[in-house]
């Protein structure tokens, strides 16, 4: 009898070939750009010699890993990285979902449109150029923001040499580029409520801010909670990208942050299996991190909708 | 599951003073509104007008809301810089090229998972999706690439970003949602094989994800840097944004000007390397600003389709 359903099975695959060659680019690329990384991630654990490849070079253990906790600069790397991605949660993750109650709520149609097509429009410019343009407004001789204060009578401040001065930059650029494009998605959500729902609850008198509060919040929740989680399983990888490119020689002590350290210490200086143990730190506690909170949005679900 | 929740209806209030205060509640966040799309829209207007304006003039705070001194200096120094336009036709060349095999990797691939008659559906898509949570990280990466001998060619700027998985699932629930079944089972008694269906039938029908796929993988391959970075060594095979890079936040303007080395050119050269720097802003993003209109609407659907079927 198993051997009938093997046969069976196997001519159901076999009459699928043709759609097994129409994924086979994509399979393809999964093993080689994805799975053989995941694969080479042993060198974190070896010291890799290129000759030796992924699986020739010698074991040793942990010795990375213990290197790196105890290097001096470890609690500076994690203390940075932990502060920006927690401030991304607090501040860049709950500001869309605000804009998206307030918009959806607008009367006219037109200025509705006016708003999401202006607030849109940064997603689509470039992390470089994000950061040219910080570095051209917030430059301390010939910057629009310096020309600024001084007017006010204040005194220039050199905002990229400024430790203090990296992470307020780097989250309220976040918050301008990336605001209108994750209200788009929110916003989408919200039309998808039943209209049913929001004319019942007018009837009933419900004020504006009623009805944001019992009918689209609770509209949007399952929305907002997805993207909570993958925002959760990506806190340490904040855009390390612009991290890097805000980075300067004198704001390090703020704007070095693990990633960042990675790309340093493995491509500028070929420490291949140093800094692969270090990324491996980073998506270690990342994949923790997502699944507690995973557990924890289900718990919580299954108590308050059922 | 969102109607559950929202069937608590709240307590009735009197229904005219709802009114009134919805009117302040209306007028609140119209205000609010026009705030914020001061507050984003004028330093792109900022760098337009200045990219225009007398050097000395921006430099000095002048200019805030009408470019003083018109002059296309800045664009005349930025049409005829060789590095720059060499960096344009890169990007040019690299974007066409992904964005090409992206999607058709991507629309080949969607459509094989949205079959349900796939056998092993589950568990490849489960495989997909696990990279979602996990990768090997920068440095296995990079070795792989190296490994198989692209670094420092054009194949290390159009195949190791090719597919993200989010892409992939939107176009399987796109074939999913758009091609009922029965079309399918219609053709395959008719005698249409599976290659057949999916060239004359699901592809003609996969327009709109298509020109979704293709807009949304020029706007990422046009705006990436990192790959560049860490891929490329030559400076002449670097994409745009490397090069602006190396202008606007490494202030490398060793190259506008500087030839005859005397102190008069080289201070030319600072004041027109500053109008370089937004010429090069607005040049750079114009591209991509004008696809806009064209992606917001599909885009809307396509990532909330994204994400909530995942």
């Amino acid at each position: 009898m198993t051997r009938s359903r093997t046969a069976l099975r196997l001519r159901r695959v076999l009459r699928a070939w043709q759609l097994y060659v129409l994924l086979a680019p994509v399979l393809l690329y999964f093993a080689v750009f994805k799975y053989w990384p995941m694969y080479g991630v042993q060198i974190a654990f070896r010291d890799y010699n290129p000759s030796d490849g992924f699986s020739g070079s010698p074991w040793v253990g942990l010795a990375h890993f213990e290197r790196f906790f105890s290097s001096f600069q470890f609690d500076l790397l994690l203390t940075n990285t932990l502060v920006l991605a927690v401030l991304n949660l607090l501040v860049v993750f709950p500001i869309p979902i605000l804009l998206a109650l307030l918009v959806n709520q607008l009367v006219s149609q037109r200025f509705r449109n006016v708003v999401q097509t202006v607030l849109y429009a940064p997603a689509f410019i470039s992390t470089v150029i994000v950061v040219g343009i910080i570095y051209v407004f917030f430059s301390p001789r010939s910057g629009l923001v310096n020309h600024v204060i001084s007017l006010v009578g204040g005194t220039p401040i050199n905002f990229l040499a400024e430790p203090g001065w990296f992470r307020p930059l780097y989250i309220g650029s976040g918050v301008w580029q990336d605001a209108g494009f994750s209200m788009v998605i929110y916003l989408a959500a919200l039309a998808g409520i039943d209209p049913s729902l929001h004319e019942a609850a007018k009837i009933d008198g419900a004020s504006a801010l009623q009805r944001i509060r019992h009918v689209d919040v609770p509209g949007i929740l399952p929305v907002v909670s997805i993207l909570f989680i993958l925002a959760v399983g990506n806190l340490l990888n904040v855009g390390f990208e612009k991290a890097l490119l805000l980075q300067t020689p004198l704001n390090m002590s703020t704007s070095q942050i693990i990633q960042t350290y990675v790309y340093q210490a493995g491509l500028q200086q070929a420490q291949f299996s140093y800094s692969a143990a270090i990324g491996l730190f980073n998506s270690l506690i990342n994949l923790g991190l997502l699944l507690t909170f995973n557990w924890v949005a289900r718990r919580f679900q299954q108590s308050s909708v059922i | 599951m969102a109607t559950a929740t929202a069937a608590r209806t709240p307590r009735p209030r009197q229904p005219l003073s709802g009114r009134v205060s919805d009117r302040a509640f209306n007028r609140a966040s119209v205000l609010l509104m026009s705030v914020a799309i001061l507050a984003v829209a004028y330093p792109i207007y900022f760098i337009v007008i200045a990219s225009v304006s007398d050097p000395n003039a921006v430099q000095n705070g002048q200019v805030l809301l009408a470019p003083s001194g018109f002059t296309l200096e800045g664009y005349e120094r930025i049409f005829s810089d060789p590095t720059i336009l060499r960096g344009f036709g890169n990007s040019v060349l690299y974007t066409a090229l992904a964005s090409a095999i992206s999607v058709v990797l991507i629309v080949s691939g969607g459509y094989a998972l949205s079959r349900r008659d796939l056998p092993g559906r589950r568990t490849i898509t489960f495989l997909l999706v696990i990279t979602l949570f996990f990768d090997g990280g920068m440095i296995p990466r990079y070795l792989v690439v190296k490994e198989l001998g692209m670094l420092n060619t054009i194949w290390a700027m159009v195949i190791p970003a090719a597919v993200g998985v989010w892409n992939l699932l939107i176009a399987r629930s796109f074939f999913d949602v758009t091609i009922p079944h029965e079309l399918r089972e219609a053709a395959q008694l008719d005698g249409a094989s599976d290659f057949r269906f999916f060239f004359r039938i699901a592809v003609p029908l996969a327009t709109s994800l298509i020109v979704l796929m293709a807009m949304i993988h020029q706007v990422a391959n046009w705006n990436a840097f990192f790959d560049a970075l860490i891929f490329l060594n030559d400076a002449d095979k670097y994409p745009l944004q490397l090069v602006l890079r190396n202008i606007l936040i490494q202030s490398d303007l060793s190259q506008l000007g500087a030839t005859t080395g005397d102190i008069e050119s080289y201070a030319q050269a600072q004041r027109v390397g500053e109008l370089v720097k937004y010429g090069t802003i607005v040049v750079s993003t114009l591209p991509v600003i004008a696809l806009i209109p064209f992606l917001q609407k599909h885009f809307t659907k396509g990532a909330l389709l994204g994400a909530v079927k995942s």
